[in-house]
This record gives C-alpha cells, structure tokens and sequence, in this order.
C-alpha cells in the first residue's frame, strides 16, 4: 500500500510571531511560524488580517527574530529549524522568501545540547546568538562585504557545562561590542551532593556575555544571582532611548537589572481570587518603542497584559539610573504565545489555544488602575507583600479581527449528518472555556451582502458597466420568462426604465459593447444602444429565433435555431456588422468568445458546442473566418462554454516569463466540469482535464477575484475557480444552489457577485479565499474529551473535563460576590451558565463584563475537576441536556452500546475517575463507568446506574452485544445489570494503560498507551479474551483507526502516523485454528504476543495527531485517511490506486527534493523519517510545491519525467481533487 | 570552529588496540564525554544514566512545541508555563543523587 500525504488545512495554531518591516514601505507586516509553515500577515487598511503569503518549510521552526543590518534600509529576518539557523529576507517582486544564508550547527534534530531552542539578536543587528537548554551557546557574527552582501563568521563558542539556559536575550548597548543577557543554572554540584543541600542552593545567575568584535572573541562578561523563578529576559531600550539592561521576568516579581546597577525590583499584582500555591508567570511580552518613551506589554499565564514602565534619570556621568519600576494592569486578552505591538497602533495576540485576534489600541493604559511599583515594594517577614487586583473589561483595547484557528483539535468524525452534497467535518476544539464544536465543510465562506425578491422567477442577470473606463458598474438586468428587468446600481439598488433596454422581451445576453455603448440580445434581434441614446435593432431573418450569444467588448456571435451561426463586429464608427454566417450541422448548445486581448482588434477563437457531444474551435480572423479549427468529443452535451486566461504557474505578479494560457472550460450536461488548454496560435485542444462537480450541469460565468480572472460555475452547488498563491484552484462556496450569476462591482463592495436563485436576488462576496474549510463554531464548556453520534436522533454526546477549575456553581457564586463587591449590578448575570452553553453572540460579550472566554477560569487547585456530558443537537446548534459530573469526576470515554437483552435499546457508558492527579505520580480515588439511558427521543439523559472500577477507564466499546472497558492495564467485558455493570472475562497482560479499543467481528484491536496495538480474540465457548498479536515497536499512541481486518492505522506522540498489518499467513492461522488451542498455548518471547504485526506505512508529519478517520470527503472520491493535530491541522492519506501513479509521484517526489530542497535547509527526508524511516509514503505537500519552481527547473523535472510541466501540474491536481 | 566529528571517525574500532592506543582510547572517550553531555561510560550507574534521559527527555518536549502544547492540554496549564516547569525540572529529574560508596 503507498499513499499520498496531503495537508488540507494548515497548522492554525501559532508558535512564534514577530513584526516588523518586510515588504518595504511603511506597511507593518507579520510574520509567523506555525510549527512546520511560515507565513507572511499583514492587516489591511479595514483591519482585517490577510495572508501575503505561506510556506511550508518540511523542518520544525522553533525561534524567530528580526534585525537590520546597520546602515541598510532593508529588515531582514531570519528563523531556524533543528539544528540550522537561516537567514532569509522577503521579496517582494517574486512574494517568496529568500534564504540567503543558512548555518548547519547541529544535524541530530531538537535535542538538549543542539542550539536552536533560543535566539536573540543584537538591537543593533550586528551579531546573533544561538543557545541550546543546555551548555551550548553560539554567536555568529554578522557583517556586509564589499557588494553590501550578508556575511555571518564562523561561530564563535560561548558553552558552559552543566549549565541550563532559560532565556537569552541581546542587550541594546549602542556601538559599544554587542552584548548578549542569559538566565543560567549550574547543575554541577547538585547531581553529585546527596543530602539535597547543594540543590536547594542552587542559584540562577544572569550572565552577560560581551562579544568582542576586535578581537572575534565571547567571553563572560558579568555574571550576578538573580530570582531562583526567572523565566523571561526582556531587553530594555538603551543609548539615547533608555537606560539599557535588562528586565528579568520572575514568578511574581519583574526585575531590572543590569551591570553595575542596583537591582529595581517589582510584584506582579495577582488576581484576588488566585490560589494562594500559585505563582504568576510572564509568558509573553512586546515592547513598543517610540522616540520619546518606551514601554513593555508583558502577559501572564492567566492573560492578564500588564504595562512596565521605567522611570530613569541621567546623572552627572552620563550614566542612566533607574528609579522605579511600574507594573500597571493594561487588560486581559486570551494567554498568547507571542504578542506583537505594530507601530501603526494595533496589537497582533497570536492564542496558545483558540483563534488569533488583532487588536486596536484605544489608550495606553494611562487611566487609573491597578499598580505595582518598586518603590512601594514592602518586604514583610514572609516575603513581599503582594498586589491584587480584578480583571475588568477592555479598556485599552479593542478587538478589531479574529483569526479562525483550530488549536487544539481533540476529536474529529466526517459524518454527513446535514445530508449535504459532501459530508462535514465535525471538531472538537479549543481548551477550558475557549472551547467548540467547529463544523467544517469544504469550500470558501461567502458573506451575503443583500436579498431581495423579485416579482418573478428569473433566469438570467447581468451586470454591465456603461463605460469601458468606469470602476463600478451600472446596471443589473434581470431576465424573466417573459420581460427585462432593469435596476440601476447607485446608493440604493431600484428599478429604472430609461435605460434604454427593450423590457417586453427576455434577454439572452447584455453587456457593453466598445467603450460606451450597451447591447441587449433578445431572442429575436440585437438592440443596439449607442451612447447619445440612439437604438439600433437588428432583426431575425424570417422565423427563426436567436437560441444563444457569445459576445466580447467587440464581438458578437449569435447562433439561431436551426444551428446557423452569425457573426458580428464593431466597426470604426461603432456600429456593428455582420461579417460572417456559418452553417452548424446541428443546432448549438453553448458557444463563447475569449476575451479581446490587449492591443488587439479581435479575438481568435469561438468555441461552439453542440449536441453531438463536440465542441469546435473556430477562426475568427478575416483570413480563415469561422473555419474550424478543432474539434474536441466530450462524454455528454455541452451546456456551457467558458474561455478563461489562467496563468499556468507563478515566478512574478506579472507573469511575463510565463504567458498565460488560455483554457476552455465545458460544463456538460453530466455534471462534469470539462478543461483543455487551447493553443494561442492554432487553436488546437491539448491537455484535458475533468472533475465532476455536482448534480447539475455545470454553469459558467466570467468573475473578479483579487482582480484577476476567475470562473463561477454553477452546478448543485456554486464553484470558484481562481488563482491562489499560483495555483488555479477550484472551490466549492458554502452557499446554496444558484441558477444564474454574475460579477457585481458597486462602491460597497468591489468584488461581489450577483446572483438569482428562486424568486430571489442575492449579492454576496466571497471571503479568506485560499482556505479550504469554512467553519460553524458552536461553544463548549470545557476542554471537550471525545465525542459520540447518537445514531438515530443524529444528535451528538461530548463529554468535556477541566482539570483545577471550579464547577459552574461555584463559579456561578464566586462571581456574584465579587460582582458585588465590585459594586456593579446583577446586569442579568444570573442566566450566565445558560448563555455560555448556547453561545456567546458578539453583542452579548459586551454585556457580560467578565465573559470566561476573554478571562479564562479562575484557578483551582489542581486536583479538582469539573466535568459535563453534553447532548448537542448539531442542525441547531442547541444543547438539549447538560448534565455536570458532581464530586471531583471527569469523563474521559464514551461510547454507545446496545447490549443483548434489549431490555433498554442504545445506552450510553461514560468512564470516569474521581479525584484524578497526574503529579507526583498519576493516582485516583477510583474510576466509575457510568450508563446512561436516553430519555425525551435521545434528548436527554437519565443515570441508570453506575459502576465503579479500579482505575481510569480510558477505552470503551460495544462488543458482541456487551461492553468491552479498558481500565487501567486491564481489558474487561462486562454485561448489564439491574444495579451495576457485571464482570464476564478479562485479560490482564496489557502492558501499561489501554487508550482504545477497536472491534470488528470477533477480533478486538487494543491500543496501549505506550506500546502500540494488541491484537486480541474473544473465544465464546471459552469464555476467555487472547492476545495472539502485538507490535515489536513501543508506540506512544494518541489516536487509532481500525483500517480493514488485518490492519490499523495509528499515530503517536511524536508526530508519527503509521500503518500496521498482521501478515495474511498469520491472520489465515488464526482464522482457521477452530479449538483456539494453539493461540491459548503459543508463548511469544521476552512477554510479548506469539505473533508480531508488520509496519507497512510510516510517516512522519511533525505535529502530534489527535484523531484519525477513514473517510471520503467528495462524493465519489477515493477513501482516505482524515487526521486532525493539535496545532489544529487537518490533513489526509489517499491510497494510490495504480503502480503508475506511485512511480510518477515518487519520481516526482525525488526530484522535488533534489532540486528544490527545503526553505529551511532540513533534508526532506530526514524530516519526514525524523522517529522512523519513512515507509509508502509520497509527501504530497512537498510536490504541490512544483508549480512555485522558476519554469527552467520545471521543465528540467519534467524532462527527467518524459513528460510536459503541464502534464505535471494537471496530475497533481486530479490527485487532489480525488481527496477534495 | 572546531569540526564536530562524529565518534566514530575518531577511533577506528577495528583496529586490535594495544596498551598505548587503549589509553588513547580513553582519553578520547573522555573528551567524547565531555563534549557530548550524555555519552556514556562503563562506569555509569543506573541514577547518572536516569537523569541524562530525564533531563534529555525535558528538553526535548521543550523544543517540540506540539508535544508541549499536549501536555499544557492535560495539564490544564498554560503552554509557557509548562514550558518553565520543563526547564525547573531538569535540575533534579530524579530526585536526589543516591550516596556514593566510599571506596
């Protein structure tokens, strides 16, 4: 079996971010590493985020910084994977990034000693350095040749042993030599003190290392205690900005320090309603710099963003002291992983968990708040005197833009539950109260921008311009059955009837015709409306009626019924002639000119469809008028013809090193969207591509996307193809069936569509194009665990579980004392439980002072949990019963069982522990299996009984009419009882903990926590369970999938997703051993199973996979392998189907890695066989990246391929269109 | 800088050491084990040779951020914080040292 990787959502979660300058101009730019991608963001002038630009970079990207070289105007950035530091800059012209150095310090990947896990620059750009969390430190030096080029020197060492690193940081010490700040901790002693006493001493340090540049030398410099809990190193501005130094950024305490300079020390205020064991972390900070003053943004792990503020003098020796520091409540935005404040007033807060935000800033934190200060520091005899405050509504800032991110994906099912054309895609995502159910469908998001009825059912709109020059357009005709609607586009769209349209009559085409004048196409005539007003019409000869028009800016082809085909131009003087007839064999289907290309008279080409399944090329030249050209079978009617200019592949915004082409596109009457590239000279077909699209023949129309040429089509359901990123792509839009539609351009909306479906008008435009899902977000509780489909409602059971969180009651009452202690009133915060289940509309928020969502939970200690189990009707998007786990339980499995006396129909068992800790080492107070009956039609739940058991049970499911359980390192079946669970068998030889359970006939596959699968039979008339095949690889599992009989599909913690197979000579023994004797008897060796299964796929995808499912997501598409990750990816593995194809790809797949090896200089290959070589499979992701090479390197893969560059990309999107 | 050389093209292992080359063989052990931090020796013991694990384990979920953002979700703690838990940990992974026996 080979399959092919593909990625269809990138990783949405964000694990570094920096701003800066990259583009050029004064725009501020983004740039941010979600694990294995980079991208390039940018908010826009309405402050909406928008991707410039996003690359995979096959390597795990774990630190960015910025500098600028002295002296040079352009910002460079730069970013490095495991074990290699890369410099890189953006350009602009080609919209890549451009590496232009790259330094291999480590080959061995993320380990301990290989630096790479910090980095810091010097603020004046002239040196780096790179650490490790232990011992290692390098720096680099960074200079400019005589060409202005970037140099980087050898590395210059900087190691300490047994020393631990916490944080570095780069000091802003002017042109002085460039120093670097590093917290350091010394482990020597206490590894070999065994009476503790040495480790309790141990001490951080903060050491400044001074890289001399005469010399080319690092070495320690300055080196002071500092706080055992420091965590963060912040730099402070320094030269004519600031004192220098830096701030040191401890559990409850921030710290300035610096050499020479006495130490101006801190609290972080703390929430009141903080447990007293906890501390206060800073885990992300931003500085925001200004000529005149400077201030910090520094964020705890509960999300509170304070301001840090430092006063300073300058004495008589031109040294600056620092007098005080100010820690000053700012206000409380979700914890984020990084924090970027741009220098055009905005604030960019990329969420550890949940989707991103910009924020704008409405002050800076001048008011009156909350303030900690080093001068009021009062040391009492058990420490310092803490600071507490109550986080309050925004008041600094406000939130302009969300981006959608599905960080972390904890459960996944494809399920068509909608009955829609393709299933959806339904997640479970987020943490504690940021969590949701997200609904994912395949397809862009449009957002409606007006409906209006019309008094019939049309069957046709345009829209038309009244001059070539105007940027918006001027009317929108509809065509009924039976007449012309005409509605003038200005403030308000209304009804006109001056314009000069024939409205007696429906029309078959309108458009402008040169540059000022309009054209409507009725079925008996053309009418003609000059400029001044004047009407030409020109008639049908005798009784034949026009069945259909192709038109452009200056010509006009009508075909009549009866198949006669008559051709018109414009002329000098704007009139237009009749040039040409032509005799069809039979009547038309379809027919279309392209468009007249700059500088050009006319355009080549009509393209005619018949009913003969051909379509013809044919000559518009004066030469060899209407002569065919070509002549292309297709496998059904042609009802629609489109000829579009796509730009086969991308090297500049321009293109003008590769020409578009032009391709027709044929909707047939079949459903199938038909595609061929037509040669600009002769007019021959080549290269045809199909895909099937929906129920209906597809429709085709002209649209604007981005300002270039894009297609609608119309089918069951509406399609766009466009162009992203230089990949023609096409996309369904999540929005109903339309019959008919056009581009629509108004000073409201630029780009839109007009559409008619039904009696209905419909404008709307079509957002965050580029993505391949769009998402229903319905809110959750809590950080939701797994989740069930209760078959026969089609509702959905979720089991959600916090741990130290408090229960909504006490959630519920500590809010309602600290409400009115705060003097604020009860502001209908009663019915908060309620809203917070049925989600939280924008508005609401606003209301609600304290929304869990913006302010997370408070803090409990961290052996409590609360726990729901969820009935959610997923149509409406209601909970129809929420029932909260009481006494310290937590659900952590679920599944539906119908048990053999149908006494009850389907019930629901729930695993729980009570009293659950993980820390000092994992116990419980003990688990129960709860078993629910569905009540009110599976609206609701009634507790039938519980029943407890000896650990966590983890992994349940229905086998053979009982309840198989998985508790602990026991795999037990139980029956129903009248008042518990009742024992029937168990095996206790699991090795560690069971996490899943898979059955299929009378085979049951367990999945161990740490030791991969377990192969197992249940022997009825024996009444006992046998484990007769494991895995010989220790596989910490996170996520399984039973693939066919023999095989499971399943993905561990270190970003694994594997295959395994029990050999088919094994499986036929087994099967075929009818007493069971050999199985019970066999002895495998050192503990294990008698038989071993076989690896047959191994794949590393660099991020930690949650959930796997087979699944197809087109309707008629392959079944592939969905998984989800926590960095909220989504991605599959397709089966290739023939030899061929796995040949052509891994051929493909070769040479992608020969000649375009990845941005961040990884090895391909090492990086997808990081953990395990990699088996079967052909990372799709990296030959999608073909059409990004110059077009040189393409045709020279494709010359080592026997085949066109063409041919190439058209197999690489059939493959994808198999997936989605 | 120094080239860093992979152990084994610095002692040729085929060779049939003698008395000279097996004192060589040890210094350069020696400096393997101090350049390396974590190569073993003979002599380790099983808490030297748990806490090079442990400690080699932390940074590794330090530096794979999935895996850290998959403990901060069981954890219910913030990923930053779980990240500084990581680094105080590797001070003593084990506990403390067992007593040496004084030999």
């Amino acid at each position: 079996m080979y399959l092919y990787s593909l990625t269809l959502q990138q990783a949405t979660g964000i694990v570094c971010a920096i701003n800066g300058n990259f583009v050029g101009g004064k725009a501020q730019e983004i740039v941010v590493a979600r694990g294995k991608s980079l991208d390039l963001l940018r908010p826009d002038e309405a402050g909406k985020i928008q991707t410039l630009h996003s690359v995979e970079v096959f390597g795990a990207i774990r630190c960015l910084a910025h500098f600028r070289l002295t002296g040079s105007q352009r910002l460079r950035r730069r970013r490095l994977g495991p074990g290699r530091i890369v410099i890189m800059e953006y350009h602009k012209e080609k919209n890549c990034f451009h590496k232009l150095y790259q330094e291999t310090f480590g080959k061995s990947g993320c380990r301990r000693i290989v630096p790479g896990q910090y980095l810091a620059v010097d603020p004046k750009g002239r040196a780096v350095m790179i650490a490790a969390c232990e011992k290692q430190k390098l720096v680099y030096v960074l200079n400019r040749d005589t060409a202005a080029r970037l140099t980087i020197s050898s590395p210059l060492e900087a190691h300490k042993s047994h020393t631990i690193t916490y944080s570095i940081t780069g000091v802003d010490c002017g042109f002085d030599n460039p120093i670097f700040a590093a917290i350091e901790l010394d482990y020597s002693e206490a590894d070999q003190d065994s009476t503790g006493q040495a480790a309790s001493e141990a001490q951080k340090h903060l050491t400044f290392y001074e890289l001399d540049l005469g010399l080319n030398h690092v070495s320690r410099k300055w080196t002071e205690p500092i706080d055992n809990g420091a965590n963060l190193l912040v730099t402070v501005p320094g030269g004519d900005d600031g004192p220098s130094g830096v701030l040191v950024c401890a559990e409850n305490f921030v710290i300035y320090k610096n050499q020479g300079h006495p130490d101006v020390r801190a609290v972080i205020p703390r929430r009141a309603d903080l447990p007293a064991e906890r501390g206060v972390l800073i885990v992300s900070s931003a500085t925001h710099r200004q000529k005149s003053m400077f201030f910090f943004l520094l964020q705890t792990e509960y999300g509170d963003i304070f301001k840090v503020t430092l006063e300073h003098k300058r004495d008589e020796q031109d040294r600056v002291h620092v007098t005080e520091l100010k820690i000053k409540y700012f206000d409380t935005i979700p914890v984020t992983s990084a924090m970027c404040v741009l220098k055009t007033g905005f604030l960019f807060a990329a969420s550890e968990f949940g989707n991103h935000a910009l924020y704008q800033f409405q002050a800076i934190g001048d008011g009156d708040d909350v303030e900690a200060s080093s001068a009021t520091l009062m040391e009492t005899e058990e420490g310092f005197q803490p600071v507490f405050f109550q986080p309050r509504g925004l008041k600094n800032l406000v939130r302009i833009d969300q981006v959608a991110s599905l960080m972390p994906i904890m459960d996944m099912k494809v399920m068509n539950l909608f009955e829609e054309e393709t299933p959806q895609i339904f997640t479970l995502c987020g943490r504690g109260p940021r969590s949701s159910l997200r609904i994912l469908r395949p397809g862009l998001a449009i957002s409606e921008m007006a409906v209006s009825q019309l008094p019939g059912v049309p069957n046709a709109v345009w829209t038309v311009k009244k001059n070539v020059n105007d940027e918006f357009d001027a009317y929108i005709v509809v065509s009924f059955p039976s007449g012309t609607l005409v509605l003038s586009i200005g403030e308000t769209v209304e009804e006109v009837s001056d314009s000069g349209f024939l409205d007696t009559t429906p029309s078959l085409a309108v458009s402008l015709l040169g540059d000022d004048s309009l054209m409507q196409v009725h079925p008996n005539g053309i009418r003609h409306i000059r400029e001044d007003g004047r009407i030409n019409e020109w008639k049908t000869p005798g009784k034949k009626t026009i069945v259909k028009v192709g038109s452009n800016r200056l010509q006009v082809v009508i075909a009549l019924s009866g198949g006669e085909l008559i051709y018109f131009e414009m002329d000098m003087t704007g009139q237009l002639m009749e040039v040409e007839k032509h005799e069809m064999p039979g009547d038309v289907a379809c027919l279309d000119i392209a468009p007249v290309p700059e500088g050009k008279q006319r355009s080549r080409f009509l393209a005619v469809g018949s009913y003969d399944n051909t379509i013809r090329i044919l000559s518009l030249d004066p030469d060899d008028c209407m002569q065919v050209l070509s002549v292309q079978s297709v496998s059904s009617p042609p009802e629609s013809l489109l000829l579009l200019e796509v730009q086969a592949s991308t090297g500049g915004e321009d293109g003008a090193d590769h020409p578009a082409s032009v391709f027709l596109n044929a909707g047939l009457q079949n459903g199938v969207l038909f595609r061929t590239v037509v040669d600009m000279v002769t007019g021959q077909l080549s290269d045809t591509r199909s895909r099937f699209l929906g129920l209906r023949a597809p429709k085709l129309f002209k649209a604007i996307v981005r300002g270039r040429q894009a297609m609608l089509c119309l089918s069951s359901r509406p399609w766009l193809g466009y162009i992203h990123q230089g990949h023609f792509l096409l996309t369904p839009l999540s929005y109903e069936t339309l019959e008919f539609a056009a581009s629509f351009s108004s000073d409201q909306c630029a780009e839109g569509v007009v559409a008619v479906a039904g009696d209905a008008l419909r404008i709307f435009t079509i957002e965050r194009l580029g993505e391949t899902f769009n998402e229903t977000i319905i809110p959750l509780r809590y950080t939701p665990r797994k989740f069930v489909l209760q078959t026969r409602k089609k509702f959905l059971v979720i089991i959600e579980s916090d741990q130290g969180a408090f229960t909504a009651e006490e959630r519920e009452s500590a809010r309602k004392e600290c409400l009115e202690a705060d003097g604020v009133g009860e502001n209908g915060d009663a019915n908060n439980v309620e809203r917070m289940e049925n989600g939280v509309g924008e508005d609401e928020e606003k209301e609600d002072p304290l929304s869990d969502e913006q302010y997370g939970y408070p803090k409990a200690e961290s052996d409590k949990w609360v726990s729901c189990i969820r009935i959610l009707d997923p149509k409406s998007g209601n909970t129809t019963c929420l029932l909260e786990l009481q006494d310290n339980e937590a659900a952590f499995s679920i599944c539906t069982v119908n048990f053999h006396d149908k006494e009850y129909g389907t019930l629901l068992a729930v695993g729980t522990a009570k009293g659950l800790q993980f820390l000092p080492k994992r116990s419980l107070v003990s688990g129960y299996i709860h078993i629910y009956r569905f009540i009110e039609e599976g609206k609701s739940l009634e507790l039938l009984h519980k029943t407890q058991v000896e650990g966590v049970p983890l992994a349940l499911c229905q086998f053979q009419g009982r309840l198989l359980a998985g508790i602990g390192a026991v795999l037990r079946l139980y029956d129903v009882g009248k008042r518990r669970l009742l024992r029937k068998c168990e095996n206790k030889l699991f090795p560690n903990t069971i996490n899943s359970i898979h059955t299929y006939r009378d085979r049951i596959y367990v999945g161990d926590i740490q030791e991969s699968f377990h192969y197992c039979k249940y022997r009825r008339d024996e009444n006992q369970l046998y484990i007769f095949a494991d895995d010989s690889v220790p596989r910490w599992l996170t996520a399984s999938h039973h693939v066919d009989f023999d095989t499971m599909a399943g993905s561990d913690k270190f970003g694994n997703v594997y295959f395994v197979r029990l050999p088919q000579d094994v499986s036929d023994e087994i099967e075929e051993d009818p007493t069971g004797g050999k199985i019970k008897w066999e002895q495998g060796k050192l503990n294990g199973a008698p038989n071993k299964v076989e690896e047959i796929v191994q794949f590393h995808v660099g991020d930690v996979v949650t959930c796997l499912q087979k699944a197809s997501l087109i309707p008629g598409g392959g079944e592939c392998i969905i998984y989800g990750t926590v960095m909220g990816s989504l991605g599959a593995l397709l089966a290739f189907t023939s030899r061929e194809d796995v040949d052509f790809f891994s051929h493909l797949e070769m040479h992608m890695r020969q000649e375009h090896p990845p941005l961040c200089g990884r090895d391909h290959m090492a990086y997808r066989s990081a953990y395990f070589p990699v088996k079967d499979v052909i990372d799709g992701d990296l030959c999608e990246q073909f059409p990004t090479l110059p077009p040189d390197l393409q045709r020279k893969i494709a010359d080592e391929l026997d085949r066109t560059p063409g041919e190439i990309l058209k197999k690489l999107e059939d493959i994808r269109n198999k997936i989605i | 800088m120094k080239e860093l050389v992979s152990p084994k093209s610095t002692i040729d292992l085929t060779r049939v050491p003698n008395a000279s080359d097996r004192f060589n063989i040890n210094s350069q052990l020696e400096h393997l084990q101090a350049k390396y931090v974590g190569t073993g020796h003979a002599d380790l013991n099983r808490f030297e040779w748990a806490v090079n694990i442990q400690r080699d384990s932390y940074a590794s979920y330090v530096g794979h951020y999935p895996i850290l953002a998959y403990f901060a979700i069981a954890e219910n703690e913030a990923i930053g914080r779980e990240r500084y838990n990581f680094m105080q940990k590797m001070l003593l992974p084990c506990g403390l040292p067992p007593e040496r026996e004084e030999d």
